[in-house]
């Protein structure tokens, strides 16, 4: 028998009391006024849970927000204008790739970012050229935020010698050591622990060698995606980062879908922003789609790290606009077929019900089957994986509704890539610039084009560029060349000018 | 040898404050083997970190912060369980200095005890060497005495590149009278532990005691083993190896590691890229049986090479 001492009430007790004071945030639970909420109720979801708790926008900060709205606005007009450019030049920069690849300019694996711009325009134009940022494959934006050139990105994508990396890195490896950029990473989570060895860096700095900038900590920001959520190193370095009260950000940019798989199929607990107090360390979520949201979630994140109070883990509901890669087909995000408005389905489906209840007899046969045949037509245009859940099945009212019910579910999720392209972030933004008066038409126009410009130079600066040179192969691979070793005549390896030359074989 | 290393370590502490410790239990508990004992005391705990136990992460770290300027020792409590931070030993540690275009420089020391022990079983048995060996950007070196203990310590961590240290768990008890004065080890460099005419042993790590004991036995039948400690397990020091089959002609490779994709694998082709027309003889390789490690004793003696076998394959060569 167990011994009378142990209870289990300190397994009850909140999450505060255990990490040495510090208070989690308190997390607002119920509804919230986001349409994407309010989609997820009207359609239900595929995964039953679900259909309880609901993706909660940030009104963590809302009582900021309401004060702070009316006396001053949440962003001047240079800090709009800003923001602006930098996801005008995200998108213009992506599309183009997109362009290039096609026309076989750049090759490989080349993951674009439409539509989560606001995040990394947001996270990033905060920080310092001294503070760090570590990205995924999906890594051109977070390039071009923290300032990297645009025409050493586009080279890099060309595999031309000028690239930011000379060409030796391609479109999932970007790398700026004078802007702070430490990549670029082709597996998922392998960076997260990169950008925890830098946080520790920063600390480390201050701590042991002295050294600090005047505003504090240097942060380290890491982007991830909903999928890395579930891999092991992220929740290693959740540990590290609160137990030694890191300057790191981890920014969870959740599209909802890795390649192809749900997040809701991959995930026990879809909410991932309450995985952070499991750890100790505030947990946000925030909508990603609305850049001066992700912003105050920002600051207050960076400011808190920057203080040495520790990690932040904030969840930005976003969506990327095209495939995984240029190379995804990017099947399983739209409909299979035509579909009809959801109202169509509901009234079909109600005089269906009607005409079949109030038919007798043979009669009843007759027609039943002559109705069953035109559903089958009718039902061509309806996604093969309902049909067998719909209204062929049972005749019954109850089923005929059921049926309604799972084509309004099915319907959202053809929904989703519309229901996201209308909350796009940079239509948002710019409607938010001239109602608040933040700036004009015509200067939003010229910024348009200024950067629609610099994307045009970069690729002509890419396409002049020339490719990496023979004697270019060896020249990385070791930091010092030594490594190559001793060879037979005594002499290192790395002073035979086969090596300068690229030419020897290793 | 531990002492060696922990000096070594000291050393490179007071010189460089940018060079630290990370790793499980190397803090208050002073390291398993007692490597880095007091070195928390001397330098604080953060300097000398000790670590939940998260491989994966906890290398990645460390190369993380390397990117960022410091110099991490990172210690894996076994070589074994480094495994599990492979991900980041080759993607990053081996790689990111390249496809960052040489933008960043990972100059990390990756250490650990590792080879066959005294019944540890199976996964506490492993010889990482042969796993490893492929990596681009990685080098690798393996100690065996006191002095080239510290020498390579030393030098590993000065190294600008990332560099494996492999300690053996038998040899950490070793004992040698070591210069007081400051000195480094070559990372690329063979050692010449006997200098003889009619064989070239090449070996490394705690095979060197079993070649040298069955020298002993060799040369009371006649023979005159040279035995090198190849020491730089990537990459291969050419020229001492190379003037050794020169003058010799035979070549016997004793290694620990398994003989599958081995370390003596690969030392054969270089050889043989290299010295063919020096040899008289097939290269020979005694390495360990492609077994784990079983527990018992009498079947884990036979599945690295004893000192018996070493004297049999020489006679064998040197017909």
């Amino acid at each position: 028998m167990a011994a009378a001492s142990f209870t289990a009430a300190k397994f009850l007790a909140p999450v505060a009391a255990r990490s040495g004071g510090e208070k989690a945030p308190p997390l607002p639970a119920g509804a919230s006024s986001s349409s994407f909420a309010r989609a997820m109720r009207r359609g239900g979801a595929h995964h039953p849970r679900l259909r309880t708790a609901l993706a909660v926008s940030s009104d963590v900060l809302a009582g900021n927000k309401a004060q702070a709205a009316a006396a001053n606005p949440a962003v001047t007009r240079e800090e709009a204008l800003e923001l602006y450019e930098d996801m005008v030049l995200g998108r213009v920069f992506e599309d183009m790739c997109a362009q290039m690849y096609y026309r076989g300019k750049m090759f490989g694996f080349v993951h674009l970012y439409n539509g989560q711009e606001a995040v990394s325009t947001g996270f990033i134009k905060y920080l310092n050229q001294a503070d760090c940022v570590v990205s995924t494959y999906r890594d051109h934006v977070h390039a071009l935020s923290k300032g990297v050139p645009a025409r050493s990105v586009m080279a890099e994508l060309f595999g031309k010698a000028t690239g930011c990396c000379r060409g030796q890195g391609g479109s999932m490896h970007m790398f700026s050591a004078p802007h702070n950029l430490l990549g670029g990473f082709a597996f998922i989570g392998e960076g997260i622990p990169v950008a925890t060895g830098a946080a520790f860096a920063a600390k480390y700095r201050h701590e042991v060698l002295k050294q600090s900038g005047p505003d504090g900590l240097d942060v380290t920001v890491a982007f991830f995606g909903d999928g890395t959520c579930n891999n092991g190193q992220f929740f290693e370095c959740l540990n590290m980062a609160q137990l030694w009260k890191l300057p790191i950000i981890f920014v969870v940019e959740n599209n909802l879908w890795a390649i192809g798989m749900s997040h809701l199929r991959a995930t026990s607990d879809p909410e991932i922003f309450k995985k952070g107090p499991a750890f100790g360390m505030p947990g946000v979520h925030v909508d990603g789609m609305d850049v001066l949201k992700v912003r105050e979630v920002a600051k207050e994140a960076i400011d808190r790290a920057r203080r040495g109070e520790g990690p932040t883990l904030v969840e930005c509901e976003t969506y990327r606009f095209r495939g995984h890669s240029l190379a995804d087909p990017d099947e399983l995000r739209k409909p299979g077929k035509d579909y009809f408005p959801v109202s169509f389905y509901f009234f079909a489906s109600l005089v269906k019900f009607l005409v079949l209840t109030r038919l007798s007899g043979e009669m009843e046969n007759g027609i039943k089957a002559s109705l069953a045949k035109f559903a089958v037509v009718w039902y061509s245009v309806v996604p093969i994986e309902l049909v067998n859940e719909t209204l062929l099945s049972d005749f019954s009212f109850l089923s005929s509704l059921h049926s309604s019910y799972l084509i309004c579910q099915h319907s959202d999720r053809y929904d989703e890539k519309s229901h996201y392209a209308a909350r796009d972030p940079i239509t948002a933004l710019k409607k938010y610039i001239i109602e608040e008066n933040l700036g004009t038409e015509s200067e939003l126009k010229s910024i348009e084009k200024k950067i629609e410009d610099v994307v045009e130079e970069a690729v002509e600066f890419a396409d002049a560029s020339p490719h990496p040179p023979r004697s270019q192969l060896l020249e990385n691979v070791f930091a010092d060349p030594k490594g190559f070793g001793i060879g037979p005549d005594g002499k290192y390896r790395c002073e035979d000018p086969k090596f300068t030359q690229g030419t020897a074989q290793v | 040898m531990f002492e060696a290393l922990r000096e070594a370590l000291i050393e490179e502490m007071k010189l460089d404050p940018t060079v630290c410790v990370m790793g499980e239990d190397v803090g208050h508990y002073g390291g398993s083997y007692k490597v880095t004992k007091g070195l928390a005391e001397m330098f604080g705990d953060l300097r000398v970190l000790d670590t939940p136990i998260a491989e994966n992460s906890f290398t990645g770290m460390g190369i993380g912060a390397a990117m960022k300027g410091l110099r991490p020792v990172v210690e894996g409590m076994n070589m074994g369980f480094l495994l599990l931070a492979y991900n980041q030993i080759s993607n990053n540690c081996g790689m990111l200095h390249y496809t960052s275009g040489g933008q960043f420089k990972i100059p990390v020391v990756i250490r650990g005890p590792g080879g066959v022990g005294r019944q540890l079983g199976a996964e506490h048995s492993q010889r990482l060497e042969s796993y490893f060996q492929s990596i681009p950007g990685l080098q690798m070196v393996a100690c065996s005495t006191p002095y080239n203990a510290k020498g390579l310590m030393k030098a590993a961590i000065r190294s600008e590149n990332p560099v494996v240290l492999f300690e053996h768990v038998l040899l950490y008890n070793m004992k040698e009278k070591i210069p007081d004065e400051e000195y480094i080890c070559c990372l690329e460099e063979a050692e010449m532990v006997r200098p003889g005419e009619h064989v070239t042993i090449l070996t490394y790590s705690r095979m060197r005691y079993h070649v040298m004991q069955a020298a002993k036995t060799l040369v009371n039948k006649g023979y005159d083993p040279e035995v090198i400690d190849i020491r730089s397990l990537k990459p291969f020091d050419l020229h001492t190896i190379g003037n050794s089959i020169k003058k010799t002609h035979r070549v016997l490779i004793v290694e620990e590691c398994m003989r599958t994709g081995g370390i003596g694998a690969s030392l054969r082709s270089a050889i043989i890229d290299n010295f063919w027309d020096y040899l008289d003889a097939p290269i020979m390789c005694l390495s360990s049986q492609d077994v784990p490690t079983p527990y018992a004793a009498t079947l884990e003696d036979a599945t690295v090479v004893q000192p018996a076998q070493i004297v049999a394959a020489v006679e064998q060569i040197c017909q």
